[in-house]
């Protein structure tokens, strides 16, 4: 306002010139507004930036697999042969160590997560929200190297005394999974038992139902899409974990005969290799395309978490 | 067994469910702190690490994370405050918005190893820059990225919109607006924010082994000038943290007491973790009495 006071007074009264310069003219607040419209979208440029280039490069990179060393992609979904240096990748063990630990978990992890979710908006709430909620926040800031040298520590031996073996192997991966992915699933899980509208609990309630019967038959049915969310986004923890896998599963990249054997997850093959591999041979894009099945999976399990969001809202609406 | 019964015995059983729950976590905690705690002392916390065996002090990793936690924050802020405004601001609904959300969602649904490949393809393959401090605090920020813009505009979002009418009613541009008096009262929930993040960044490894290194380089702690190849802040020097220590020393370590000293870094990382998580609380509350006036 100021600059155009003094413009005034250099040129005397103001014509209508002036007025139409100064109305045509951008303000003081509008020049602001582009600047920080400007910042702005540099900032959200360069976070679409990096998600852009980082699935190009791996993409690219784990296409090198198949588009220069030529090996036949259902050969390497298939093959049970992991021996790169030899020429022999077939990452099956790999995809199934991943799988097998995954569903493992979550299939551990779901009674427990949705129990403790229950009790938490159902049975005690109060208790739940003081008490059970920072147990809760506590277990997922634990960081994921501890998980791996716990079940280093106590898993892996207890599992030893128990079944003999190692104790590396696929069970003492799922059980290290398990605590890892709980808090997911539980937090998520008490979300959705929490957005069931109050007057389902009450109807039901008032036809008589005892608490369990309308837990079990109003509550978690309306809350299915939302708990079904909470197990895929469990479960997408539990396949991209990799060090507290690579800990305990025991690291060797054969097919999984039984629980209690060593294996390997995808995570836990790309943790043990890339640094000794050089970059451009075989090895390398082997282990680069194990990261691109990691990618397209983590992708698969956000459109699914997407389906069942669009499914429920769906529902809702009937 | 009848209606009545069954509630019963779902009860007991849910109460089951919850007690083991609590154990394990309570088994967890007390583990680590009862195995680890006996041997943190004064010289364990600022020694250095035998770089053969691995074993001894953990001085130099310990200020290593701390370093690449303040690199990634000073990185991260900016960038997912920029980016908060947009989205909780500028950001229309159309299917261009709903496009950046989905690539923020996927950025943060991505596993932190994928995020670590990624860094080391570009900073140590591509860019050639080697493990280094540098590196590890861009693959971290590309891993805080998506939670911190998340936040952000989430706080930015739930301050009630007559206080931006207010603004922009007294002639302030959206910018000022959202600078002077939104940021301000969104701030509590936004600093809270940061240090859990500060937290999850602080216990990250799987992402910094092939960024930052896996080699702490004995330096020299009176030399702060970061030009100094043997200079503490020196960017371009590999950075092990004490996250990427605990996984060295379990994996690969030959240190004979690598189970005490893995439980002891471990007791000093969850204690540093929860610490965040309180700060975190106390923080919070006190901005937000600070701001809100309130008591």
């Amino acid at each position: 306002m100021e600059q155009t006071n003094s413009e005034f007074k250099q040129d005397g009264a103001p014509t209508s010139q002036d007025w139409a310069r100064q109305l045509h003219h951008a303000t003081r607040a509008s020049r602001e507004d582009w600047f920080g419209r400007g910042i702005s979208y540099l900032c959200i440029g360069v976070i679409i930036l990096v998600v852009a280039s980082m699935l190009w490069f791996i993409t690219s990179k784990g296409m090198a697999t198949f588009t220069q060393n030529h090996v036949n992609l259902w050969q390497f979904l298939s093959g049970t042969n992991w021996a790169p240096d030899q020429g022999h990748i077939g990452a099956l063990p790999m995809i199934v160590g991943s799988f097998a630990v995954t569903f493992a978990a979550a299939l551990v992890a779901t009674p427990f997560a949705v129990g403790t979710a229950i009790f938490m908006t159902e049975i005690a709430p109060n208790k739940g929200r003081k008490f059970l909620q920072p147990v809760i926040e506590l277990l997922v800031g634990i960081p994921s190297v501890v998980y791996g040298f716990i079940g280093l520590a106590v898993v892996v031996p207890f599992m030893r005394h128990l079944v003999g073996g190692s104790g590396f192997g696929i069970i003492s991966a799922t059980f290290v999974l398990f605590v890892m992915v709980l808090p997911t699933i539980t937090t998520m899980t008490v979300d959705s038992l929490r957005s069931v509208p109050r007057f389902y609990k009450e109807a039901s309630l008032a036809l008589g139902a005892t608490r369990w019967q309308t837990v079990s038959k109003v509550i978690l049915r309306a809350a299915t899409p939302g708990i079904l969310t909470a197990i895929i986004f469990g479960m997408a923890r539990a396949f991209g974990e990799a060090l507290a896998v690579q800990m305990v599963i025991g690291n060797a990249a054969v097919m999984p005969k039984n629980l209690i054997s060593p294996a390997a997850t995808l995570t836990s093959q790309l943790t043990t290799g890339i640094g000794d591999t050089i970059d451009g041979t075989l090895p390398s894009n082997a282990l680069w395309s194990l990261a691109l099945i990691l990618l397209l999976m983590s992708l698969f399990f956000n459109a699914l978490v997407r389906l069942i969001a669009k499914r429920g809202q769906l529902s809702h609406e009937r | 067994m009848n209606a009545k019964q069954k509630d019963v015995v779902a009860t007991i059983a849910i109460n089951v469910i919850v007690a083991t729950v609590v154990g394990i976590l309570f088994f967890l905690l007390a583990y680590i702190l009862i195995s680890g705690l006996p041997h943190v002392s004064w010289s364990f916390l600022t020694g250095t690490t035998d770089s053969f065996s691995g074993a001894g002090g953990i001085g130099v990793q310990l200020f290593n994370s701390f370093y690449l936690l303040i690199l990634t924050m000073l990185i991260s802020i900016p960038i997912s405050l920029g980016a908060g405004i947009y989205l909780a601001e500028y950001a229309k609904d159309n299917w261009r918005t709903h496009l950046i959300r989905s690539a923020i969602e996927v950025l943060s649904s991505l596993p932190s190893v994928v995020v670590g490949l990624f860094g080391f393809l570009l900073f140590v393959v591509q860019f050639k820059i080697g493990f280094s401090v540098i590196s590890g605090a861009i693959a971290l920020t590309f891993f805080n990225l998506p939670l911190l813009t998340r936040n952000i505009e989430e706080s930015l979002s739930a301050v009630p919109r007559n206080q931006r009418e207010a603004g922009l009613s007294l002639g302030m541009s959206k910018w000022k607006t959202e600078i002077g008096i939104i940021l301000p009262v969104a701030l509590p929930g936004i600093v809270t924010g940061i240090v859990l993040s500060a937290g999850r960044v602080f216990g990250e490894a799987a992402a910094l082994i092939y960024t930052a290194g896996q080699s702490a380089p004995v330096t020299n702690f009176a030399d702060w000038n970061p030009m100094d190849a043997a200079s503490p802040l020196n960017p371009l020097r590999p950075a092990e943290t004490l996250a990427v220590h605990i996984w060295k020393v379990n994996t690969e370590g030959l240190a004979s007491n690598a189970a005490q000293l893995s439980a002891a870094a471990s007791a000093v990382l969850i204690i540093a973790v929860l610490l965040f998580n309180l700060g975190a609380r106390v923080l919070g509350n006190y901005l937000y009495r600070r701001v809100t006036a309130s008591k």
